[in-house]
């Protein structure tokens, strides 16, 4: 009776163990936050990128407008992909688009906007990282989007055309 | 007058970092109880990625403006949510992660105890 229960036991055990290490290897190990919060933005004052003056995140951000928060850099790679929706998305008058350049060497990333044009409005270089940090953002590329002074919508990562659809349909 | 100039220097090397040593202290502490977003396995402390780097920034200036521990842990939950500490909270999604050792210690101990009575 004994030496029967036991096998079955261990079969049982392994089976279980099994099935969730299987289901494991399925789920996805890098971490996504939740895309859809509505926080208010962090606010921020940082130096423009053209000049030495210094920007306020009060200022730029207006009640009843919406506001695309890209941040970008000139040595990272998905960014390239991305400009095409960027310059794609600046043709609408509805939104406004305010890059970040993260970390960045001037000289390159004014090249780089030479190169593939600038969608932006407004540019603020964010020389150490701090700042997008309080916007809670990984690294780049990361985009925002923000209404009434609340990020309505995230994208973690290059957008698509997808995501630019959606924008879009958001913002009409 | 070279004595100044020595002492000066040494002086200016002494100042280039703002923080005391206890509070290099709380710095790394506080960098090693976070997670790596974006690095797999590793803590904030350990890792140089460009994300690592702004964040052990922002955890310095914390400290300067006068931040306590528990503050710069709440404040970086909000920004990344409970992910990045590594110390899990007590809620309903990790009580069984928290419970479970008690549990099969208890009843590891309950077998020990039957067996040892049995015997008597």
């Amino acid at each position: 009776m004994k030496s029967k229960f036991i096998p079955l036991i261990l079969i049982l055990i392994f089976l279980i163990t099994f099935v969730i290490f299987f289901k494991g290897l399925k789920n996805t190990n890098i971490y996504t936050p939740d895309a859809n919060l509505k926080i208010e933005v962090p606010s921020f004052k940082l130096k423009s990128f053209e000049n030495d003056s210094i920007v306020i995140s009060e200022k730029i951000f207006k009640d009843n407008d919406y506001y695309f928060m890209n941040i970008w850099a000139s040595w990272c790679i998905p960014c390239k992909e991305e400009h095409e929706f960027l310059m794609e998305l600046k043709k609408d008058d509805k939104i406004k688009l305010i890059g970040f350049n993260y970390k960045d060497n001037f000289n390159n990333a004014l090249s780089f906007l030479k190169d593939l044009g600038n969608p932006y409005d407004i540019i603020v270089s964010d020389k150490d990282g701090t700042s997008s940090i309080e916007w809670g953002a990984y690294g780049v590329p990361e985009s925002f989007l923000v209404y009434q002074n609340k990020i309505i919508k995230r994208f973690i990562g290059p957008i698509n055309n997808e995501d630019l659809l959606e924008i879009q349909k958001i913002i009409r | 007058m070279k004595f100044i100039n020595i002492f000066l220097i040494v002086a200016i090397i002494l100042n280039f970092n703002f923080l005391k040593a206890d509070e290099i202290q709380t710095e790394n502490k506080i960098a090693k109880n976070l997670r790596c977003l974006i690095c797999q396995g590793q803590s904030v402390y350990d890792s140089d990625s460009e994300f690592a780097i702004s964040l052990k920034l922002v955890i310095k200036n914390k400290i300067q403006e006068g931040l306590s521990e528990e503050q710069i842990y709440n404040f970086l939950k909000m920004k990344y949510g409970e992910w990045i500490l590594y110390d899990p909270v007590f809620n309903r999604n990790t009580y069984f992660l928290w419970l479970l050792p008690i549990l099969i210690f208890l009843a590891g101990g309950a077998i020990i105890i039957k067996r040892f009575y049995y015997k008597k």
